[in-house]
C-alpha cells in the first residue's frame, strides 16, 4: 500500500516537473536516515527535490548560522524543493537527526 | 483503565487479585537497585529476595516515554492503543506513586491533535505528570504548542521542583541541534542549572530527566548530549543522582561515580541496539504478538533501607 502511495506521489511530482520546465531537476531521497546521494553535483539553475521515504520525519536545513535553505518537517512521502542559482558548496543536515549530513555542489 | 481500577478495589476485599499478580510480575522482571551507602552507589540486579522491600517504599514515581502519537507504520499502527495499555499498567502499579514523568516524543509530528490524544489518555493515570519535550514535539514554531500544553510554566522546557525530599530537574536537550552534532542543552540552560543547584544540600537525592540520554550511547546515531558533561560536573557533589531518559526506545543503564543512568522503553515501537541495524529507525519486523514485550513503562521506587532508588521496567506484555 505504501509503495502505491509513493508511486502516486512520484507520478504527480513527475507530471508537475514536466509542466514547470526547469532547466534541470535533481533528486535526493531520504531513506534509512541517510541523504542519497549524500553529495550531489549540479549546474546552476538546477532544482533539487528531496523526498522522505522513511517512517520518521526529517528536514533539510542549510548548515549555516542563518540558513537560507530550510524545509519544514517532511513526513513519509513528503518532498521539498530548492532551486540553486549560484555556484558554491552547500552543506545541509537534518535538524531532527543532526548526524544526517549532505552536500550540494553547484557549478 | 476502569477495569484495572476495579481490580484494585477487589484486592482490598481480599483474595489474589489481578493487581497483586501484576505486582509480583513487576518484581520478577529485570530491574536494577541503586543503593547509596556512604555516598558510594552500588548497582545490582533485583532478585526475588528484594520483592518484599516494595512494601517499605516511602515514595515512588512512574516514567513513560516516546508515545509517538501519530506514528502509524509497522510495527505499530495503533500508538494510542499501546499508550492506553501503558497507562493501564501505570494504574495497576501506581499504589503509592507520587507523580509521573513523560520523557518526550509525546507526539510523532508535533500536531495539536496528537498532543490532545496523548493528553487525554495520560490523564487516565490520574497522576500529576511532568513533561520534557522530545525532538518530535518541537518540529514547528519552536515547540510553542508543546510548551503551552505540557509545560506552561516553563516556556523553554526546563524547570525543577521538590517532592517527598527529592529534587527533580527537567531538562530540554532537543532544540537548536547543530549539524553533525548530538543533543544539546545550551549555555542558558546550563547557567540556570548552576543557579538551581547553588546552596542545595549534597545529601538531597536528585532526579534529572530529559529526552535524549545525558550520556553517549551511540555517537554515530546521535544518541547522546554534546554538553551533558557540563551538567554532570555541576551534579558531581551530590550523593545520589538518578538520570532518566528516553529517545532510544530500549533500556540502557550504567552507573558512573554517584550517578545512575537509565533509559526507558517506548510505549510505541522498539528501536535497534546501536550498531545492529543500518539506521536507528523503528524495528519493523517484530514477530506477531511480540510488540508489547518490547514496549513498557518504568517505576522508580525509593526504598526505606539506606537511601536507594529501585528502577523497575515492565513490558506491556507483563
Ligand atoms: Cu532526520
Amino acid at each position: 500500500m505504501t509503495r502505491i502511495k509513493y508511486a502516486a506521489i512520484l507520478t504527480c511530482a513527475l507530471l508537475l516537473t514536466a509542466r514547470t520546465a526547469f532547466a534541470a531537476d535533481a533528486r535526493v531521497t531520504i531513506d534509512n536516515f541517510k541523504f542519497s546521494p549524500a553529495q550531489l553535483v549540479v549546474d546552476a539553475g538546477t532544482r533539487v527535490i528531496w523526498t522522505n521515504q522513511d517512517d520518521m520525519p526529517h528536514t533539510v536545513v542549510e548548515a549555516t548560522a542563518a540558513p537560507t535553505i530550510s524545509s519544514p518537517a517532511l513526513d513519509t512521502g513528503d518532498s521539498f524543493a530548492h532551486v540553486f542559482t549560484k555556484a558554491g558548496t552547500y552543506q545541509y543536515y537534518c535538524s531532527v537527526h543532526p548526524y544526517m549530513l549532505g552536500t550540494v555542489v553547484v557549478r | 483503565m476502569n477495569e484495572v481500577f476495579d481490580a484494585s478495589e477487589t484486592s482490598r476485599n481480599g483474595g489474589k487479585s489481578r493487581r497483586e499478580a501484576l505486582e509480583c510480575m513487576v518484581w520478577a522482571g529485570a530491574g536494577v537497585l541503586w543503593t547509596v551507602t556512604g555516598g558510594v552507589p552500588h548497582s545490582r540486579l533485583i532478585g526475588a529476595a528484594e520483592a518484599a522491600t516494595e512494601s517499605d517504599a516511602t515514595f515512588s514515581f512512574l516514567q513513560i516515554s516516546d508515545s509517538h502519537i501519530g506514528f502509524n507504520h509497522p510495527p505499530n499502527t495503533d500508538t494510542p492503543g499501546t499508550l492506553q495499555a501503558a497507562i493501564a499498567l501505570v494504574n495497576a502499579q501506581k499504589s503509592n506513586a507520587g507523580l509521573m514523568i513523560h520523557t518526550g516524543d509525546v507526539s510523532h509530528l508535533s500536531k495539536a491533535k496528537q498532543f490532545d490524544t496523548a493528553d487525554q489518555i495520560i490523564r487516565g493515570a490520574r497522576l500529576d505528570t511532568h513533561y520534557v519535550p522530545g525532538e518530535h514535539d518541537v518540529l514547528f514554531d519552536d515547540g510553542k504548542a508543546f510548551f503551552a500544553r505540557f509545560a506552561p510554566k516553563a516556556p523553554r522546557g526546563w524547570y525543577s521542583f521538590d517532592q517527598a525530599g527529592v529534587h527533580f530537574i527537567a531538562l530540554n536537550n532537543v532544540q537548536n541541534f547543530k549539524a553533525g552534532g548530538m543533543g544539546n542543552l545550551g549555555a542558558d540552560q546550563l547557567d540556570w542549572l548552576a543557579k538551581d543547584l547553588e546552596g542545595r544540600s549534597a545529601s538531597q537525592p536528585i532526579v534529572v530527566f530529559a529526552h535524549v540520554p545525558l550520556w553517549t550511547v551511540s555517537e554515530a546515531w546521535g544518541w547522546g548530549t554534546a554538553d551533558a558533561g557540563q551538567a554532570l560536573t555541576l551534579l558531581r557533589r551530590f550523593g545520589s543522582v538518578t538520570v532518566l531518559n528516553g529517545h532510544i526506545h530500549q533500556i540502557m543503564q550504567k552507573v558512573e561515580g554517584n550517578c545512575a543512568f537509565h533509559t526507558a522503553r517506548s510505549t510505541a515501537f522498539p528501536q535497534p541496539a546501536p550498531g545492529t541495524a543500518a539506521s536507528p529507525g523503528p524495528m519493523k519486523n517484530v514477530p506477531p504478538g511480540h510488540l508489547r514485550a518490547m514496549l513498557g513503562i518504568t517505576k522508580v521506587t525509593r526504598v526505606r533501607t539506606a537511601t536507594p532508588l529501585a528502577i523497575i521496567d515492565t513490558t506491556l506484555a507483563a
